[in-house]
């Protein structure tokens, strides 16, 4: 008995070992492509900025303080910086309102497509996806060309006379929220597909049978059983949009700068790599606070339907 | 229950439906004209493609007809939305929303009607106990076997108190037992409900023992309508009489035709007695259905002569196949007895009896 315990245990053992040996290579990747960076990061935004950029290896807390307040040139006193406040909220207003125009946008979209034959199907997921095909920054500048002065939507308002002068929509936050909405859409109308196309389309016939109007089938039953595609699309899209950098720098301009730009402009012109490294973390921090209580409060409406 | 007996509870008059355009056009329900009597279990029996569920959906509202009337209790309701008519489905595949309870299920309508809260407490209660649920109101649809599925269905749909109850082949997901179970089940809800019941079935067993009238259908029109003994016994088509239980064809020529009854005259020429399919048109050449245990094995004398070709045992009553001299096939079934054996062998010669009321003539 105590042998065949043995023999067991050492099996184990040998087990996990082998388990181990196996799952380094994607340890390995892991620890290269994802914590080693980070930690780089990390240990960066303690360090004292150099003088035409890079780092000196002396230690302080300053770009973390910097994240927050401004120190004052002549007194030293500390004050909030209210031009980084501004951006942050900028930031997370602009996220916020891209998610839900995605979603706006991207529901009765994945709804037609999900309604469609299946033959007909991959056609129309094809087309949602051509975008991807596209450099990031030339689609930008493709929204660009619709909303400038000389754009197509103010050429259309002239031709019809609804205007006599071009509406400035360039560089202004409307127009982050307008080129963000467009490019991250896919993200949203995807995952929103993928769950619409497992539900069965008889529970909205029961709906309706069951004298439920369309707003209420909608929302009674459609909705929940979409909610998984909407959580993940939310992600999908919340997350690039709060560190987007080339969408809001072609169109805010210099002026309507995201979190994603001021970063940027440490590592830039700024020649602040710590100040940068630390706001990269608070970005972070900030999407992974925004997530929990996300996913928190999605899950919590679910339950209260079951 | 409002008896209204001089409307018909859904009263179809020559419905279409075609499904695509130009060359793929498809019509799914060619002129169908039928009316469904107030507290009736209505069955539409027929082969899949046939065209019943279209009907059915059409009557629901999930579809809306080509052209042609759909009334309810007179009304008009072919146009109107699914949730603008008090009519309730019980689906195939059940369709229990499954983000919902037991409870919540059968309360959803109620709910969408906006009925208070009290109100829908009750009757999902009374509901539950009306089809033996009570345990498992809280329960999720997906926790549920499959016959508990169907009877939460069931109740889901009576809830609302629908003024006309549709049923989708809703037992074809259920074994042998409890589809055995669930027939009795849904007699015994439509007595007690006193709703018309309108089930779509395939099963032709099924369609005989629960309906009080069975339409039967083949590709978008209704063949014949009656009960199930009509249907059985006085099958007007062919396909009726095919698809409805094992039959006999028989050629024959009419002889002479009186008041419903025809002399007929077999190709042995012995001459028989049938009762006429309605709408029946005398001419030369006809076809007799005569269902195998109307006929009589005998060892001498009979009305058609022939051998016997095979012997099948089946417990209850035994099939005899015998290949007749003129060199078409029939089929015998007797009635089996513990004291003696059906008393013929494969190559037995054999005379067969039909009986005095057991032939009908085909109208095609």
């Amino acid at each position: 008995m105590a042998s065949a315990a043995e023999v067991a245990e050492s099996r184990e053992r040998e087990d996990v070992r082998r388990r181990w040996l196996l799952s380094a290579p994607a340890l390995l990747i892991i620890f290269l492509a994802g914590t080693g960076p980070l930690l780089i990061v990390l240990v960066y935004s303690f360090l004292t900025p150099g003088d035409y950029g890079d780092v000196k290896w002396q230690f302080s807390t300053d770009a973390w303080v910097g994240v927050l307040f401004e120190r004052d040139i002549f007194d030293d006193t500390l004050s909030l910086a209210s031009a980084h406040m501004a951006i942050f909220w900028r930031s997370a207003l602009l996220s916020l309102a891209t998610t839900i125009l995605t979603l706006i946008f991207g529901f009765p979209t994945a709804y037609f497509i999900a309604t469609r034959p299946e033959s007909r199907r991959e056609v129309w997921l094809f087309l949602i996806t051509i975008p991807f095909w596209t450099n990031l920054l030339i689609r930008t500048f493709a929204m660009k060309e619709v909303l400038r002065n000389e754009g197509l939507v103010n050429s259309l308002l002239q031709f019809l006379r609804i205007t006599d002068q071009p509406i400035q929509f360039m560089f202004t936050d409307f127009a982050v929220l307008m080129g963000m909405t467009y490019v991250y859409l896919p993200l949203m109308v995807l995952p929103l597909y993928a769950s619409m196309e497992k539900i069965d389309f008889r529970l909205v016939e029961a709906g309706y049978d069951l004298y439920a109007t369309r707003f209420q089938v909608l929302r009674r039953i459609l909705l929940p059983l979409v909610k998984p595609g909407v959580i993940a699309g939310s992600i999908l899209v919340f997350i690039p949009s709060l560190g987007a950098y080339v969408t809001p720098r072609v169109m805010g301009g210099g002026t309507n700068l995201m979190i994603g730009n001021l970063i940027e402009l440490q590592f830039g012109q700024g020649r602040n790599w710590p100040l940068g490294a630390s706001l990269s973390i608070t970005l972070m921090a900030i999407v992974m606070v925004a997530l929990l209580v996300y996913v928190r409060y999605a899950g919590r409406e679910g339950g209260q339907h079951g | 229950m409002l008896e209204k007996p001089d409307l018909p509870a859904i009263d179809v008059k020559g419905v279409m439906k075609v499904f695509g355009t130009g060359d793929s056009a498809f019509a799914a329900l060619n002129d169908v004209s039928v009316s469904i009597r107030e507290n009736e279990f209505f069955t539409l029996l027929g082969p899949s493609g046939c065209g019943k569920t279209t009907l059915l959906r059409l009557i629901a509202g999930f579809d809306y007809p080509t052209s042609g009337e759909i009334r309810l209790h007179g009304e008009d309701i072919a146009t109107l939305p699914p949730y603008k008519r008090p009519v309730n489905t019980v689906f195939q595949s059940y369709a229990l929303f499954p983000h919902m309870t037991v409870g919540q299920n059968i309360g959803f309508g109620l709910q969408m009607l906006g009925r208070s809260k009290a109100e829908i407490e009750a009757r999902v209660d009374e509901m539950l106990r009306l089809v033996r649920m009570e345990a498992l109101k809280n329960r999720r649809t997906s926790q549920i076997s499959g016959g508990q599925q169907q009877r939460v269905a069931l109740a889901r749909a009576l809830a609302p108190q629908p003024k006309v109850l549709l049923l989708d082949e809703p037992l074809s997901a259920l074994d042998y037992k409890l589809r055995k179970e669930m027939q009795i089940e849904l007699k015994r809800l439509q007595t007690e409900t006193g709703i018309t019941f309108i089930f779509v079935t395939h099963d032709q067993e099924e369609a005989l023992t629960m309906s009080d009238r069975i339409a039967v259908m083949s590709a978008g029109k209704i063949l014949q309508v009656g009960s199930p003994w009509d249907i059985y016994d006085r099958p007007a088509e062919r396909f009726v009489a095919d698809f409805i239980g094992e039959t006999n064809f028989l050629p024959a020529t009419l002889v002479a035709m009186e008041g419903g009854k025809a002399k007929m005259r077999l190709r042995s020429g012995v001459e028989i007695a049938a009762t006429v399919a309605e709408g029946f048109a005398p001419g030369g050449e006809a076809t007799i259905v005569v269902r195998p245990e109307h006929a009589k094995a005998v060892k001498t004398g009979g009305d058609l002569k022939g051998q016997v070709e095979n012997v099948v045992y089946f417990g209850t009553d035994t099939h005899i196949h015998v290949r007749l001299d003129d060199g078409e096939r029939f089929m015998v079934r007797q009635q089996n007895s513990r004291s003696q054996s059906c008393g013929f062998e494969a190559g037995d010669a054999i005379g067969v009896q039909i009986g005095a009321d057991a032939a009908q003539v085909l109208r095609d």
